[in-house]
Protein backbone atom coordinates (compact mmCIF):
# COMPACT_ATOMS: atom_id res chain seq x y z
CA UNK A 1 0.00 0.00 0.00
CA UNK A 2 1.11 3.48 -0.89
CA UNK A 3 0.20 6.69 0.20
CA UNK A 4 1.11 9.51 -2.59
CA UNK A 5 -0.27 12.79 -3.74
CA UNK A 6 -0.39 13.37 -7.24
CA UNK A 7 0.40 17.04 -9.07
CA UNK A 8 -0.85 18.31 -5.67
CA UNK A 9 -1.63 22.01 -5.50
CA UNK A 10 -2.17 22.47 -1.87
CA UNK A 11 -3.16 25.69 0.53
CA UNK A 12 -6.46 27.48 2.15
CA UNK A 13 -9.08 28.67 1.17
CA UNK A 14 -7.78 32.09 0.40
CA UNK A 15 -4.37 31.49 -0.91
CA UNK A 16 -2.39 28.65 -2.72
CA UNK A 17 0.74 27.24 -0.80
CA UNK A 18 2.34 25.09 -2.97
CA UNK A 19 1.58 23.36 -7.01
CA UNK A 20 3.11 20.82 -8.63
CA UNK A 21 4.07 18.49 -5.66
CA UNK A 22 4.28 14.63 -6.47
CA UNK A 23 5.23 13.15 -3.59
CA UNK A 24 4.97 8.95 -2.34
CA UNK A 25 5.30 7.00 1.16
CA UNK A 26 5.71 3.46 0.55
CA UNK A 27 5.01 0.88 3.89
CA UNK A 28 8.49 0.09 5.75
CA UNK A 29 10.07 3.55 4.52
CA UNK A 30 10.91 6.70 6.49
CA UNK A 31 10.49 9.85 4.46
CA UNK A 32 11.34 13.58 5.75
CA UNK A 33 10.14 16.60 4.64
CA UNK A 34 12.58 19.48 5.14
CA UNK A 35 12.52 22.98 3.83
CA UNK A 36 12.31 26.59 5.47
CA UNK A 37 9.69 28.27 7.41
CA UNK A 38 6.96 28.62 5.21
CA UNK A 39 8.07 27.20 2.48
CA UNK A 40 4.64 24.67 2.61
CA UNK A 41 5.34 21.76 4.81
CA UNK A 42 2.77 21.52 7.27
CA UNK A 43 0.07 22.53 4.73
CA UNK A 44 1.52 19.48 2.40
CA UNK A 45 1.67 17.29 5.48
CA UNK A 46 -2.10 17.78 6.14
CA UNK A 47 -3.26 17.75 2.46
CA UNK A 48 -1.67 13.93 2.51
CA UNK A 49 -3.89 13.13 5.97
CA UNK A 50 -6.72 14.26 4.31
CA UNK A 51 -7.39 17.10 6.65
CA UNK A 52 -6.84 19.53 4.03
CA UNK A 53 -8.50 19.30 0.68
CA UNK A 54 -5.87 19.59 -2.21
CA UNK A 55 -7.18 22.78 -4.62
CA UNK A 56 -6.06 20.26 -7.37
CA UNK A 57 -4.18 16.72 -8.06
CA UNK A 58 -5.14 13.82 -6.01
CA UNK A 59 -4.20 12.06 -2.85
CA UNK A 60 -4.63 8.29 -2.85
CA UNK A 61 -4.31 5.86 -0.21
CA UNK A 62 -3.85 2.38 -2.20
CA UNK A 63 -5.82 1.64 -4.91
CA UNK A 64 -8.23 4.19 -4.11
CA UNK A 65 -8.86 8.55 -3.53
CA UNK A 66 -8.19 9.20 0.21
CA UNK A 67 -10.78 11.94 -0.01
CA UNK A 68 -13.10 8.71 -0.68
CA UNK A 69 -12.17 7.13 2.67
CA UNK A 70 -14.89 8.05 5.41
CA UNK A 71 -12.98 9.68 8.55
CA UNK A 72 -12.82 6.31 10.44
CA UNK A 73 -11.68 3.88 8.00
CA UNK A 74 -9.02 6.78 7.07
CA UNK A 75 -7.94 6.82 10.45
CA UNK A 76 -7.19 3.01 10.54
CA UNK A 77 -4.91 3.82 7.99
CA UNK A 78 -3.06 7.39 9.13
CA UNK A 79 -2.26 8.21 12.61
CA UNK A 80 -1.03 11.69 13.01
CA UNK A 81 1.41 13.23 15.46
CA UNK A 82 0.55 16.47 16.36
CA UNK A 83 3.42 18.47 17.44
CA UNK A 84 3.57 17.81 21.19
CA UNK A 85 0.63 20.84 22.76
CA UNK A 86 -1.02 20.77 26.34
CA UNK A 87 -4.75 19.89 26.91
CA UNK A 88 -7.40 21.64 28.22
CA UNK A 89 -8.72 19.63 30.27
CA UNK A 90 -6.50 16.96 32.78
CA UNK A 91 -7.16 13.77 30.85
CA UNK A 92 -4.72 10.91 31.79
CA UNK A 93 -1.92 10.28 29.55
CA UNK A 94 -3.84 6.47 29.41
CA UNK A 95 -7.06 8.49 28.37
CA UNK A 96 -4.90 10.35 25.79
CA UNK A 97 -3.30 6.97 24.40
CA UNK A 98 -6.82 5.53 24.31
CA UNK A 99 -8.22 7.65 22.12
CA UNK A 100 -6.19 6.31 19.52
CA UNK A 101 -8.71 3.54 19.68
CA UNK A 102 -11.85 6.16 18.82
CA UNK A 103 -11.36 4.79 15.00
CA UNK A 104 -11.88 0.84 16.05
CA UNK A 105 -15.33 1.39 17.97
CA UNK A 106 -18.68 2.68 16.53
CA UNK A 107 -20.07 6.44 17.07
CA UNK A 108 -21.64 5.69 20.35
CA UNK A 109 -19.19 3.09 22.07
CA UNK A 110 -16.48 3.37 24.98
CA UNK A 111 -12.77 1.75 24.64
CA UNK A 112 -13.06 -1.94 25.53
CA UNK A 113 -11.27 -4.23 27.80
CA UNK A 114 -8.97 -5.35 24.46
CA UNK A 115 -8.47 -1.06 23.58
CA UNK A 116 -7.23 -1.24 26.75
CA UNK A 117 -4.51 -3.77 26.24
CA UNK A 118 -3.81 -1.94 23.08
CA UNK A 119 -3.08 0.87 25.01
CA UNK A 120 -0.90 -0.66 27.61
CA UNK A 121 0.96 -2.30 24.94
CA UNK A 122 1.25 1.08 23.48
CA UNK A 123 2.51 3.10 26.69
CA UNK A 124 5.17 0.00 27.33
CA UNK A 125 6.59 -0.07 23.69
CA UNK A 126 7.43 3.74 24.67
CA UNK A 127 8.73 3.13 27.87
CA UNK A 128 6.17 5.47 29.59
CA UNK A 129 3.80 2.79 31.43
CA UNK A 130 4.08 4.75 34.38
CA UNK A 131 2.53 8.13 33.57
CA UNK A 132 -0.38 6.07 32.32
CA UNK A 133 -2.92 7.64 35.40
CA UNK A 134 -0.73 11.11 35.38
CA UNK A 135 -2.71 13.55 33.93
CA UNK A 136 -1.30 14.72 30.78
CA UNK A 137 -1.43 18.49 31.76
CA UNK A 138 1.26 17.59 34.07
CA UNK A 139 3.66 15.86 32.43
CA UNK A 140 7.19 17.12 30.84
CA UNK A 141 7.47 18.19 26.59
CA UNK A 142 9.45 15.07 25.74
CA UNK A 143 6.59 12.59 27.50
CA UNK A 144 3.78 14.61 26.19
CA UNK A 145 5.63 13.78 22.36
CA UNK A 146 6.11 9.96 23.37
CA UNK A 147 2.10 9.56 24.55
CA UNK A 148 1.09 11.35 20.83
CA UNK A 149 3.38 8.67 19.43
CA UNK A 150 1.98 5.96 21.48
CA UNK A 151 -1.62 6.93 21.03
CA UNK A 152 -0.58 6.88 16.96
CA UNK A 153 0.62 3.09 17.44
CA UNK A 154 -2.63 2.51 19.34
CA UNK A 155 -4.31 3.91 16.17
CA UNK A 156 -2.86 0.55 14.74
CA UNK A 157 -2.20 2.08 11.42
CA UNK A 158 -0.28 1.70 8.44
CA UNK A 159 1.33 4.98 8.06
CA UNK A 160 2.43 7.67 10.48
CA UNK A 161 2.48 11.41 9.80
CA UNK A 162 4.38 13.53 12.25
CA UNK A 163 5.11 17.10 12.37
CA UNK A 164 7.99 18.13 14.35
CA UNK A 165 8.56 15.59 16.18
CA UNK A 166 11.21 17.07 17.94
CA UNK A 167 10.81 20.41 17.86
CA UNK A 168 10.36 20.66 21.39
CA UNK A 169 12.54 18.35 22.89
CA UNK A 170 15.49 18.42 24.47
CA UNK A 171 18.64 16.43 23.40
CA UNK A 172 18.03 12.81 24.69
CA UNK A 173 14.60 12.67 23.49
CA UNK A 174 15.38 13.55 20.19
CA UNK A 175 17.42 10.73 19.49
CA UNK A 176 15.34 8.35 21.32
CA UNK A 177 12.41 9.39 18.88
CA UNK A 178 14.49 9.27 15.92
CA UNK A 179 14.93 6.08 17.08
CA UNK A 180 11.68 5.11 17.96
CA UNK A 181 10.86 6.59 14.31
CA UNK A 182 13.41 3.93 12.80
CA UNK A 183 11.52 1.24 15.12
CA UNK A 184 8.15 2.22 13.59
CA UNK A 185 9.43 1.51 9.71
CA UNK A 186 11.06 -1.54 10.73
CA UNK A 187 7.74 -2.72 12.03
CA UNK A 188 6.06 -2.11 8.37
CA UNK A 189 4.84 1.05 9.12
CA UNK A 190 5.50 4.32 6.25
CA UNK A 191 6.71 7.13 8.51
CA UNK A 192 6.24 10.30 6.94
CA UNK A 193 8.17 13.41 9.23
CA UNK A 194 8.90 17.45 9.16
CA UNK A 195 11.76 18.17 10.73
CA UNK A 196 14.23 21.44 10.98
CA UNK A 197 17.63 19.71 11.34
CA UNK A 198 18.98 17.81 8.56
CA UNK A 199 20.44 15.71 10.76
CA UNK A 200 17.21 14.40 12.03
CA UNK A 201 16.91 13.13 8.32
CA UNK A 202 20.21 11.54 8.07
CA UNK A 203 19.80 9.58 11.64
CA UNK A 204 16.25 8.16 10.76
CA UNK A 205 15.11 8.79 7.19
CA UNK A 206 15.76 6.50 4.01
CA UNK A 207 14.35 9.45 1.50
CA UNK A 208 13.99 13.13 1.63
CA UNK A 209 11.21 15.58 0.13
CA UNK A 210 13.09 19.33 -0.01
CA UNK A 211 10.20 22.10 -0.29
CA UNK A 212 11.28 25.81 -0.74
CA UNK A 213 8.01 28.36 -1.68
CA UNK A 214 5.68 25.64 -2.23
CA UNK A 215 7.77 23.96 -5.34
CA UNK A 216 9.97 20.78 -5.00
CA UNK A 217 13.57 21.31 -4.47
CA UNK A 218 14.93 17.61 -4.68
CA UNK A 219 13.63 14.28 -3.36
CA UNK A 220 15.03 11.22 -3.53
CA UNK A 221 17.54 8.74 -1.81
CA UNK A 222 19.17 10.61 1.95
CA UNK A 223 22.73 9.98 0.34
CA UNK A 224 21.83 11.38 -3.19
CA UNK A 225 20.10 14.54 -1.70
CA UNK A 226 21.61 15.85 1.24
CA UNK A 227 24.35 17.14 0.52
CA UNK A 228 26.46 21.03 1.37
CA UNK A 229 25.22 22.66 -1.73
CA UNK A 230 21.64 21.32 -1.46
CA UNK A 231 21.04 22.49 1.58
CA UNK A 232 22.67 25.88 1.00
CA UNK A 233 20.29 26.70 -1.54
CA UNK A 234 17.25 24.75 0.48
CA UNK A 235 17.36 27.35 3.29
CA UNK A 236 19.85 30.61 1.39
CA UNK A 237 22.27 30.06 4.62
CA UNK A 238 25.49 28.82 4.47
CA UNK A 239 26.77 24.73 5.69
CA UNK A 240 29.53 23.12 6.90
CA UNK A 241 29.81 19.00 6.49
CA UNK A 242 31.50 17.77 8.93
CA UNK A 243 32.76 13.92 8.46
CA UNK A 244 33.97 11.09 10.82
CA UNK A 245 35.81 9.09 8.42
CA UNK A 246 36.09 6.42 10.69
CA UNK A 247 32.73 5.80 11.26
CA UNK A 248 31.36 6.63 7.97
CA UNK A 249 28.94 9.11 9.28
CA UNK A 250 28.64 12.63 8.37
CA UNK A 251 26.57 15.52 10.00
CA UNK A 252 25.53 19.29 8.83
CA UNK A 253 26.18 22.75 10.81
CA UNK A 254 24.03 26.07 10.02
CA UNK A 255 25.95 29.06 9.68
CA UNK B 1 -9.25 6.79 33.62
CA UNK B 2 -9.17 3.26 35.40
CA UNK B 3 -9.44 5.64 39.07
CA UNK B 4 -12.51 4.87 40.43
CA UNK B 5 -15.16 7.30 40.18
CA UNK B 6 -17.59 6.33 42.74
CA UNK B 7 -16.48 8.55 45.42
CA UNK B 8 -16.99 11.60 43.66
CA UNK B 9 -20.42 10.55 41.99
CA UNK B 10 -21.72 9.27 45.29
CA UNK B 11 -20.74 12.92 46.77
CA UNK B 12 -23.02 14.27 44.01
CA UNK B 13 -25.38 12.01 44.66
CA UNK B 14 -25.47 12.98 48.02
CA UNK B 15 -25.77 16.86 46.88
CA UNK B 16 -28.84 16.07 44.85
CA UNK B 17 -30.41 13.99 47.83
CA UNK B 18 -29.75 16.69 50.28
CA UNK B 19 -31.72 19.22 48.40
CA UNK B 20 -34.36 17.13 47.77
CA UNK B 21 -34.25 16.79 51.35
CA UNK B 22 -34.13 20.44 52.24
CA UNK B 23 -36.49 21.69 49.01
CA UNK B 24 -39.04 19.72 50.34
CA UNK B 25 -39.31 20.16 53.74
CA UNK B 26 -38.21 23.71 54.03
CA UNK B 27 -41.04 26.32 53.43
CA UNK B 28 -43.46 28.43 54.65
CA UNK B 29 -45.77 25.50 55.47
CA UNK B 30 -43.94 23.15 56.96
CA UNK B 31 -43.77 19.56 55.86
CA UNK B 32 -42.05 16.62 57.21
CA UNK B 33 -40.26 13.99 55.42
CA UNK B 34 -42.46 11.11 56.99
CA UNK B 35 -45.51 13.29 55.05
CA UNK B 36 -43.73 13.29 51.64
CA UNK B 37 -42.73 9.71 51.95
CA UNK B 38 -46.16 8.99 53.33
CA UNK B 39 -47.76 10.64 50.40
CA UNK B 40 -45.23 9.14 46.98
CA UNK B 41 -46.22 5.42 49.10
CA UNK B 42 -50.08 6.40 48.57
CA UNK B 43 -49.63 7.91 45.13
CA UNK B 44 -47.66 4.77 43.74
CA UNK B 45 -50.03 2.05 45.98
CA UNK B 46 -53.08 4.16 44.70
CA UNK B 47 -54.55 4.40 48.02
CA UNK B 48 -55.57 7.39 49.60
CA UNK B 49 -53.44 9.27 51.94
CA UNK B 50 -53.29 9.63 55.44
CA UNK B 51 -52.58 13.30 55.39
CA UNK B 52 -54.76 16.58 56.04
CA UNK B 53 -55.56 17.46 52.09
CA UNK B 54 -53.97 21.20 52.38
CA UNK B 55 -50.98 19.40 52.89
CA UNK B 56 -51.23 17.03 50.16
CA UNK B 57 -52.11 19.95 47.94
CA UNK B 58 -48.63 21.84 49.20
CA UNK B 59 -46.53 18.85 48.58
CA UNK B 60 -48.71 17.38 44.85
CA UNK B 61 -49.26 20.63 43.72
CA UNK B 62 -47.35 23.64 44.43
CA UNK B 63 -43.90 22.40 45.92
CA UNK B 64 -43.76 19.54 44.44
CA UNK B 65 -43.60 20.69 41.18
CA UNK B 66 -41.35 23.16 41.67
CA UNK B 67 -38.49 20.95 43.24
CA UNK B 68 -38.98 18.60 40.81
CA UNK B 69 -38.54 21.77 38.07
CA UNK B 70 -35.35 23.25 39.88
CA UNK B 71 -33.82 19.45 40.45
CA UNK B 72 -34.35 19.44 36.23
CA UNK B 73 -33.19 22.86 35.51
CA UNK B 74 -30.25 22.78 37.74
CA UNK B 75 -29.11 19.22 35.99
CA UNK B 76 -30.17 20.80 32.08
CA UNK B 77 -27.93 24.01 32.89
CA UNK B 78 -24.91 22.14 34.39
CA UNK B 79 -25.02 19.30 31.50
CA UNK B 80 -25.50 21.83 28.86
CA UNK B 81 -22.39 23.91 30.17
CA UNK B 82 -20.58 20.53 30.39
CA UNK B 83 -21.49 19.65 26.85
CA UNK B 84 -20.35 23.21 25.29
CA UNK B 85 -17.01 23.61 27.79
CA UNK B 86 -15.85 20.68 26.34
CA UNK B 87 -17.01 21.13 22.74
CA UNK B 88 -15.35 24.71 22.74
CA UNK B 89 -12.12 23.37 24.49
CA UNK B 90 -12.84 26.65 26.74
CA UNK B 91 -13.47 25.93 30.82
CA UNK B 92 -14.94 29.42 30.59
CA UNK B 93 -17.98 28.65 28.78
CA UNK B 94 -21.79 28.72 29.82
CA UNK B 95 -24.59 27.45 27.98
CA UNK B 96 -25.65 30.90 26.74
CA UNK B 97 -22.11 30.98 24.30
CA UNK B 98 -24.26 30.77 21.37
CA UNK B 99 -27.01 32.69 22.13
CA UNK B 100 -29.46 30.64 23.82
CA UNK B 101 -30.50 32.60 26.18
CA UNK B 102 -30.48 35.87 24.90
CA UNK B 103 -32.80 34.21 22.15
CA UNK B 104 -34.92 33.03 24.41
CA UNK B 105 -35.45 35.98 26.43
CA UNK B 106 -36.47 37.93 23.47
CA UNK B 107 -39.21 35.60 22.66
CA UNK B 108 -40.31 35.42 26.42
CA UNK B 109 -40.50 39.79 26.36
CA UNK B 110 -42.31 39.35 23.03
CA UNK B 111 -44.45 37.36 24.35
CA UNK B 112 -45.27 39.42 27.65
CA UNK B 113 -45.02 42.48 25.22
CA UNK B 114 -48.15 41.16 23.32
CA UNK B 115 -49.86 39.92 26.66
CA UNK B 116 -49.75 36.19 25.33
CA UNK B 117 -50.70 33.46 27.78
CA UNK B 118 -48.05 31.66 30.08
CA UNK B 119 -47.65 28.82 27.85
CA UNK B 120 -47.58 30.99 24.30
CA UNK B 121 -44.57 32.71 26.09
CA UNK B 122 -42.38 29.55 27.29
CA UNK B 123 -43.00 28.50 23.69
CA UNK B 124 -42.03 31.73 22.39
CA UNK B 125 -38.85 31.27 24.89
CA UNK B 126 -38.33 27.88 23.76
CA UNK B 127 -38.30 28.82 20.01
CA UNK B 128 -35.88 31.99 20.60
CA UNK B 129 -33.18 30.22 21.95
CA UNK B 130 -33.54 27.58 18.81
CA UNK B 131 -33.24 30.32 16.29
CA UNK B 132 -30.78 32.27 18.03
CA UNK B 133 -28.30 29.26 18.02
CA UNK B 134 -29.04 28.11 14.56
CA UNK B 135 -28.76 31.67 13.62
CA UNK B 136 -25.39 31.85 14.77
CA UNK B 137 -24.40 28.44 13.55
CA UNK B 138 -25.38 29.57 9.88
CA UNK B 139 -23.69 32.62 10.11
CA UNK B 140 -20.37 31.03 11.92
CA UNK B 141 -20.51 28.24 9.29
CA UNK B 142 -20.49 30.35 6.24
CA UNK B 143 -17.45 32.47 7.41
CA UNK B 144 -14.42 30.47 6.13
CA UNK B 145 -11.94 30.28 8.54
CA UNK B 146 -9.06 28.54 9.72
CA UNK B 147 -10.58 27.84 13.55
CA UNK B 148 -14.93 27.29 13.40
CA UNK B 149 -14.98 26.91 16.80
CA UNK B 150 -13.47 30.67 17.17
CA UNK B 151 -15.50 32.01 14.89
CA UNK B 152 -18.74 30.55 16.36
CA UNK B 153 -17.95 31.51 20.08
CA UNK B 154 -17.36 35.23 17.86
CA UNK B 155 -20.18 35.30 16.31
CA UNK B 156 -22.70 33.75 19.51
CA UNK B 157 -21.21 37.57 21.53
CA UNK B 158 -22.34 39.61 18.24
CA UNK B 159 -25.58 37.75 17.77
CA UNK B 160 -26.49 37.85 22.06
CA UNK B 161 -25.32 41.65 21.97
CA UNK B 162 -27.57 42.49 18.89
CA UNK B 163 -30.64 40.26 20.50
CA UNK B 164 -29.83 42.10 24.03
CA UNK B 165 -30.58 45.55 22.08
CA UNK B 166 -33.86 43.66 21.01
CA UNK B 167 -34.93 43.23 24.43
CA UNK B 168 -33.94 46.28 25.31
CA UNK B 169 -35.84 47.65 22.33
CA UNK B 170 -39.01 45.71 24.10
CA UNK B 171 -38.41 46.62 27.34
CA UNK B 172 -38.81 50.04 26.77
CA UNK B 173 -41.74 49.88 24.32
CA UNK B 174 -43.50 47.63 27.27
CA UNK B 175 -46.29 49.08 29.47
CA UNK B 176 -43.87 50.27 32.58
CA UNK B 177 -47.04 49.34 35.18
CA UNK B 178 -47.90 45.83 33.79
CA UNK B 179 -45.54 44.34 31.62
CA UNK B 180 -42.12 45.75 32.13
CA UNK B 181 -41.90 44.01 36.12
CA UNK B 182 -42.99 40.79 34.60
CA UNK B 183 -40.18 41.02 31.85
CA UNK B 184 -37.68 41.53 34.56
CA UNK B 185 -38.82 38.98 36.95
CA UNK B 186 -38.47 36.96 33.73
CA UNK B 187 -35.29 37.69 33.27
CA UNK B 188 -33.84 37.43 36.24
CA UNK B 189 -34.88 33.63 36.67
CA UNK B 190 -37.89 32.48 38.82
CA UNK B 191 -39.73 29.00 39.37
CA UNK B 192 -42.37 30.43 41.54
CA UNK B 193 -45.04 30.24 38.90
CA UNK B 194 -44.03 26.75 38.27
CA UNK B 195 -47.01 23.65 38.36
CA UNK B 196 -47.38 20.17 37.19
CA UNK B 197 -48.19 21.32 33.96
CA UNK B 198 -45.24 22.90 33.03
CA UNK B 199 -43.25 19.47 33.80
CA UNK B 200 -43.54 17.89 31.13
CA UNK B 201 -42.60 20.32 28.05
CA UNK B 202 -39.40 20.62 30.42
CA UNK B 203 -38.67 17.15 30.78
CA UNK B 204 -38.86 16.11 27.52
CA UNK B 205 -36.17 18.43 26.10
CA UNK B 206 -33.94 17.43 28.76
CA UNK B 207 -33.83 13.98 29.07
CA UNK B 208 -33.88 13.74 24.72
CA UNK B 209 -30.80 16.70 25.03
CA UNK B 210 -28.89 14.91 27.55
CA UNK B 211 -29.79 11.07 26.51
CA UNK B 212 -27.85 12.24 22.98
CA UNK B 213 -24.72 13.20 24.87
CA UNK B 214 -24.23 10.25 27.07
CA UNK B 215 -24.45 8.44 24.01
CA UNK B 216 -21.60 10.69 22.42
CA UNK B 217 -19.38 10.51 25.90
CA UNK B 218 -16.58 9.22 24.12
CA UNK B 219 -16.60 11.33 21.31
CA UNK B 220 -16.82 14.69 23.41
CA UNK B 221 -13.82 13.38 25.02
CA UNK B 222 -11.76 13.31 21.27
CA UNK B 223 -14.10 16.39 20.34
CA UNK B 224 -12.20 18.42 23.22
CA UNK B 225 -8.77 18.09 21.44
CA UNK B 226 -7.65 20.35 18.52
CA UNK B 227 -10.31 19.81 15.39
CA UNK B 228 -7.20 18.62 13.13
CA UNK B 229 -6.37 15.96 15.83
CA UNK B 230 -10.17 14.93 15.98
CA UNK B 231 -10.72 14.25 12.39
CA UNK B 232 -7.32 12.60 12.06
CA UNK B 233 -8.30 9.96 14.98
CA UNK B 234 -11.88 9.30 12.84
CA UNK B 235 -14.00 11.59 14.20
CA UNK B 236 -16.29 13.42 12.09
CA UNK B 237 -16.07 16.41 14.12
CA UNK B 238 -18.50 18.76 11.62
CA UNK B 239 -21.57 16.65 12.16
CA UNK B 240 -20.73 15.51 15.65
CA UNK B 241 -20.39 19.04 16.67
CA UNK B 242 -23.91 19.64 14.89
CA UNK B 243 -25.77 17.24 16.91
CA UNK B 244 -23.88 18.29 20.15
CA UNK B 245 -24.39 22.05 19.53
CA UNK B 246 -28.29 20.59 19.19
CA UNK B 247 -28.39 18.81 22.04
CA UNK B 248 -27.37 21.11 24.47
CA UNK B 249 -29.30 24.11 22.86
CA UNK B 250 -32.46 21.43 23.08
CA UNK B 251 -31.67 21.45 26.58
CA UNK B 252 -30.92 25.01 27.90
CA UNK B 253 -33.96 26.36 25.78
CA UNK B 254 -35.76 23.75 27.68
CA UNK B 255 -34.75 24.76 30.92
CA UNK B 256 -34.65 28.82 29.93
CA UNK B 257 -38.58 28.79 28.42
CA UNK B 258 -39.66 27.24 32.67
CA UNK B 259 -37.25 29.14 34.94
CA UNK B 260 -36.32 32.35 32.90
CA UNK B 261 -32.57 33.72 32.96
CA UNK B 262 -30.67 31.55 35.76
CA UNK B 263 -26.76 32.34 34.76
CA UNK B 264 -23.78 30.52 36.86
CA UNK B 265 -24.94 27.36 37.17
CA UNK B 266 -23.81 25.95 33.87
CA UNK B 267 -20.50 27.71 34.21
CA UNK B 268 -19.55 26.67 37.76
CA UNK B 269 -21.09 23.35 38.42
CA UNK B 270 -19.38 21.56 35.46
CA UNK B 271 -15.93 22.74 37.15
CA UNK B 272 -17.09 21.19 40.57
CA UNK B 273 -18.10 18.10 38.71
CA UNK B 274 -14.67 18.21 37.02
CA UNK B 275 -12.87 18.36 40.21
CA UNK B 276 -14.68 15.63 42.11
CA UNK B 277 -14.60 12.55 38.88
CA UNK B 278 -12.36 14.40 36.20
CA UNK B 279 -12.67 15.38 32.98
CA UNK B 280 -14.09 12.35 30.99
CA UNK B 281 -17.48 12.81 30.10
CA UNK B 282 -19.00 9.51 31.02
CA UNK B 283 -18.78 10.21 34.59
CA UNK B 284 -18.96 14.20 33.97
CA UNK B 285 -22.19 14.18 32.48
CA UNK B 286 -24.05 12.31 35.32
CA UNK B 287 -22.16 14.26 37.80
CA UNK B 288 -22.84 17.70 36.35
CA UNK B 289 -26.14 16.25 36.56
CA UNK B 290 -26.72 15.88 40.08
CA UNK B 291 -24.67 18.50 40.89
CA UNK B 292 -26.69 20.74 39.26
CA UNK B 293 -29.85 19.69 40.57
CA UNK B 294 -28.71 20.15 43.90
CA UNK B 295 -26.85 23.17 43.60
CA UNK B 296 -30.44 24.89 41.91
CA UNK B 297 -32.51 23.16 44.91
CA UNK B 298 -30.52 24.93 47.64
CA UNK B 299 -30.98 28.03 45.94
CA UNK B 300 -34.11 27.81 44.72
CA UNK B 301 -35.27 27.07 48.46
CA UNK B 302 -33.32 30.00 49.75
CA UNK B 303 -35.23 31.78 46.85
CA UNK B 304 -38.94 31.38 48.28
CA UNK B 305 -37.65 31.40 51.97
CA UNK B 306 -34.66 33.70 52.82
CA UNK B 307 -37.28 36.97 52.43
CA UNK B 308 -40.71 37.94 52.60
CA UNK B 309 -40.94 38.45 48.91
CA UNK B 310 -39.25 35.89 46.44
CA UNK B 311 -35.81 36.78 45.42
CA UNK B 312 -35.07 35.95 41.78
CA UNK B 313 -32.63 33.28 41.13
CA UNK B 314 -30.56 34.84 38.95
CA UNK B 315 -29.19 37.11 41.95
CA UNK B 316 -28.97 34.77 44.20
CA UNK B 317 -26.57 32.51 41.47
CA UNK B 318 -24.63 35.59 40.85
CA UNK B 319 -23.81 36.01 44.52
CA UNK B 320 -22.91 32.14 45.24
CA UNK B 321 -21.54 31.92 42.19
CA UNK B 322 -19.28 35.00 41.52
CA UNK B 323 -17.57 34.38 45.22
CA UNK B 324 -17.02 30.41 44.22
CA UNK B 325 -15.90 31.23 40.83
CA UNK B 326 -13.15 33.18 42.09
CA UNK B 327 -11.97 30.93 44.86
CA UNK B 328 -12.07 27.58 42.00
CA UNK B 329 -9.75 30.30 40.13
CA UNK B 330 -7.13 30.62 42.61
CA UNK B 331 -7.28 26.70 44.16
CA UNK B 332 -7.97 24.05 41.13
CA UNK B 333 -7.18 26.20 38.41
CA UNK B 334 -4.25 24.13 37.29
CA UNK B 335 -6.72 20.87 36.80
CA UNK B 336 -7.32 23.02 33.60
CA UNK B 337 -4.63 24.77 32.86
Amino acid sequence: MILEGRGLTIGYSDRVVGRNLDVALAKGEVLALLGPNGGGKTTLLKTLLGLLAPKAGEVRLGDRPLASFASRDRARLIAYVPQSHSATFAFTVEAIVLMGRTAHGNLFSRPTAADRAVATRALERFGIAHLGERPYTMISGGERQLALLARALAQEPQFIVLDEPTASLDFGNQGRVMNEICALAESGLGVLFTTHDPNHALRAADRAFLLRDGRMVAEGNIGAVLNREQLQSLYDAPVERIVDTAAGKSAFLPG
Amino acid sequence: MTRSAAPGLLIALAVLVAGLLLAFTVGRYPVGLADVFELIVAKLTGRAPNLPAALENVIWQVRGPRVVAAALVGAALAVAGTAFQGLFRNPLVSPDILGASSGAALGAVIGIFFSLGVFAIQALAFAGGLVAVVAVYLIGSAVRARDPVLVLVLTGVVIGSLLGAGVGLVKYLADPYNQLPAMTFWLLGSLAATGVADLVPLFGPVALGTAVLVALRWRMNVMSLPDEEARALGVPTGVLRIAIVAAATLVTSASVATAGIIGWVGLVVPHIARTLVGPDFARLIPAAALLGGGFLLVIDTLARTMAPIEIPLGILTALVGTPFFIWLLASVSRTWS
